[in-house]
């Protein structure tokens, strides 16, 4: 079973590194389909492991080799192949196979299609070191390999200004975090003396709860920024530059599930501090909400799914947080399946419209893309959570789960966005597929996406319809590794839960259809009355959150900067460097005169030279000889 | 009077004094090589006189490793002395400065 633990890691390596020796070339269809099959090997691999580890097979854990031992500290490079690390393996490899095959489509016409398989199968290198490892150690350079790799992607049209500047925007937001989770990691190795999964979690038991809470809390933090919870939330909506099956694989089911991961992870830390628990379930629930609002009226068809996949994060902390892991993972399972279906039906639409992404402008695309139409719907329904499509399964789980740990709030909070995601999810569907066709304004001719892509797409409809009859069977294989227990409500209130969350998603559908699938939509030009009202203007502007940190945290720094730079800088540091350099430089340039040239004049110099020396010498013989009297003479005079 | 140690060191001292001064005075390339050979062999003088004062004839080998370089430094300087005269015309220091820096 080992080898396969090998082959499902290192084949995204050798698919990186064989796409990367091209990079410099025009476009090779070969490297697209080398890429894909070596993902697609990683995948087969993974699913032997998954087949492995169902049949009740012991976890695998070998340790490749030694990477640091200096006194105590000893970090191997372990991986290990569990309930919770090949559910994982399997989610990543299954979406990044659909993205690599969409993405030769999708790239086509691009001049950087081998540069672009090179990071998207880096990242997935990364993406599996993180998942894989078994100590924090190992799962750091994952962290930190796939932020390089997200920045790579965002800014993967690096000639386009907003693109270097979101790709930026990420990677700083993204440190900011990583500094927590540092700390976290510090304060583990600190108190425990390992950063081994096994001997840290067994150390967690003999600590006092200060303690633990700290290193809870650090680590959440480096999950916020990963995930995008608030207040760093901000660089995810501006991702959505990057490619499309960047923003599917990367920035809604994979690295920004990481953070999810990485608390699912230490489950056994985050159940010994509930309190901490209560917080990342409150943020999470926050999120969820605050997320969805802002997806409500926003007219980027990537930013609105951006925001949706915020919410989802949101649910799964908030399932994490309430010691729900399995659910969480479940969703986080679920989720990666319809979001990147939705992100990839959107590429389809964004292709045909060439790059348009204001859905008002779309309309009635229906008629043209039906295969892309379906999909998108599938989608949506899941993300909606109706049943019997894998949404449901998955998020109703959550609210059980927080009803029945008599958190009402929550539950409440949860339910509303539920609500939400529906009506912003079909508000979607109804612009770009039905209503009046307002494309031909803009004299575009939509067509749909190969064929070829449609049948990529095919898995991920399979997820998002059929997710949820795994449901019992992946409870099984992850009940004794989370601990997990069922949710048992009174049969009663269950169906009435039931049929009102049904009927609540239901009527947000309707109400989506009814208001923006007719032919009265126009494209908003600005002076309608909803555009004009204080509630539109501050959801369209994100809560004026980037613009408050623009204002309040990038140019303060900006003019400390400037200060330090005109000030400390320039006046200081460069005026000492410059200082030393030009005392050599006019030294040399005073001397040069020496340089005669002429034979007579040097050869006296070098008399001189010689007289210097060989009175240097003596002054300092005659020194030694008498330095007793020249001592006893100083001491005499006081010295 | 016993002629000494001291006094071949002396005449050795007195020798190099000229030859230095020759060295920084003269202007005629050829007079130069006088004012070295002039130095080199103020120092065999010592050489000689110290390993005689010691009884130790090392002080003898060297001043024979001297001479012989001295020969063959004097024959490669005359060869390019000739071969500057040829093509200047004149063997004058000053006007020796294409090393100007």
């Amino acid at each position: 079973m080992e080898k396969y633990l090998y082959i499902a890691l290192f084949a995204p390596l050798v698919s990186s590194l064989f796409s990367s020796l091209f990079t410099a070339t025009p476009k090779k269809l070969f490297t697209g389909i080398m890429a894909s099959l070596l993902i697609f090997t990683s995948l087969v691999s993974s699913t032997i492991l998954l087949m492995y580890i169902l049949k009740g097979g012991e976890p695998i854990h070998v340790t490749m080799m030694t990477w640091m031992a200096t006194g105590d500290l000893y970090i191997p490079f372990g991986f290990v192949v569990d309930q919770i690390s090949v559910t994982m393996m399997m989610v990543v490899t299954l979406v990044s196979t659909v993205v690599h095959v969409y993405a030769i489509g999708y790239m086509d016409h691009d001049k950087g299609f081998n540069r672009f398989f090179a990071w998207l199968s880096a990242f997935v290198f990364s993406m599996m070191i993180l998942v894989m490892s078994d100590n924090y150690a190992g799962l750091f350079i994952g962290w930190e390999g796939v932020g390089l790799c997200s920045w790579g992607l965002i800014g993967f049209w690096f000639h386009k200004e907003s693109a270097t500047w979101a790709a930026n925007e990420a990677f700083i937001m993204n440190r900011i975090a990583d500094l927590g989770m540092l700390i976290g990691l510090f304060l583990i190795y600190w108190n425990t003396g390992t950063l081994q999964y096994d001997g840290a979690f067994a150390a967690f038991h003999q600590l006092p709860t200060d303690t633990l809470t700290w290193i809870g809390v650090f680590l959440f933090i480096g999950a916020m920024g990963k995930s995008a919870q608030f207040p760093l939330h901000t660089w995810l909506a501006d991702a959505m530059e990057g490619p499309t099956p960047v923003s599917a694989l990367i920035h809604a089911a994979t690295m920004v599930t990481a953070g999810v991961y990485l608390v699912i992870r230490s489950h056994e830390l985050y159940s010994l501090i509930p309190h901490v628990g209560l917080f990342i379930a409150s943020l999470g629930t926050f999120v969820a909400l605050f997320a969805a609002s802002m997806a409500l009226v926003n007219r980027d068809m990537k930013r609105v799914i951006a925001y949706s996949t915020l919410s989802q994060l949101g649910y799964m902390f908030a399932a994490a947080g309430l010691g729900a892991y399995w659910v969480a993972l479940f969703h986080l399972m679920a989720h990666a399946g319809f979001k990147a279906l939705l992100f990839l039906g959107a590429g389809n639409v964004m292709h045909s419209m060439h790059d348009e992404l204001d859905p008002f402008k779309m309309g009635g695309l229906k008629k043209v893309m039906k295969g892309t139409w379906i999909m998108m719907v599938v989608g949506s329904l899941a993300l909606a959570g109706v049943i019997p499509f894998a949404g449901f399964f998955s998020k109703d789980t959550i609210l059980e789960a927080a009803y029945s740990g008599n958190h009402m709030v929550i539950y409440g909070v949860l339910l509303f966005t539920a609500g939400l995601t529906a009506f912003y999810s079909f508000r979607l569907v109804a612009l770009i597929f039905h209503g009046e066709e307002r494309y031909k304004l803009f004299g575009i001719h939509p067509h749909e996406a190969y064929r070829f892509m449609l049948w990529a797409m095919s898995p991920l409809l399979l997820v998002a319809i059929g997710a949820g009859i795994l449901q019992t069977p992946f409870f099984d294989m992850v009940e004794e590794a989370l601990n997990a227990h069922e949710y048992h409500i009174a049969h009663g209130t269950a169906l009435i839960m039931l049929v009102g969350t049904q009927m609540f998603v239901g009527l947000a559908i309707l109400y989506a259809y009814k208001k923006y699938a007719n032919s009265r939509v126009t494209v908003p030009d600005g002076t309608s009355k909803m555009e004009n009202s204080f509630a539109y203007k501050l959801l369209i502007n994100q809560y004026y959150i980037p613009y408050a940190y623009e204002e309040y945290l990038v140019k303060p720094y900006r003019e400390l900067s400037e200060v330090f730079w005109q000030k400390v800088d320039l006046k200081i540091v460069d005026a000492t460097v410059d200082g030393i350099a030009g005392i050599i430089y006019s030294t040399g340039e005073k001397t040069r005169v020496m340089q005669s040239g002429n034979l007579s004049t040097m050869l006296k110099w070098m008399v001189a030279g010689l007289v210097g020396l060989l009175s240097l010498a003596v002054i300092f013989g005659l020194a030694a000889r008498y330095s007793d009297e020249i001592l006893t003479f100083l001491s005499a005079l006081g010295v | 009077m016993e002629i000494g140690l001291n006094h071949y060191l002396v005449l050795s001292t007195i020798l190099f004094a000229i030859g230095l001064v020759g060295v920084m005075r003269r202007k005629n390339l050829l007079l130069l090589f006088f004012a070295t050979e002039i130095l080199l062999n103020a120092v065999n003088v010592a050489f000689a006189a110290i390993s005689h004062y010691y009884g130790d004839l090392t002080g003898q080998m060297f001043a024979f490793f001297v001479i012989a370089i001295a020969a063959s430094e004097v024959a490669v300087g005359l060869g390019l002395l000739i071969v500057w005269y040829k093509r200047n015309g004149s063997i004058d220091l000053d006007a020796l400065t294409t090393m100007k820096g």
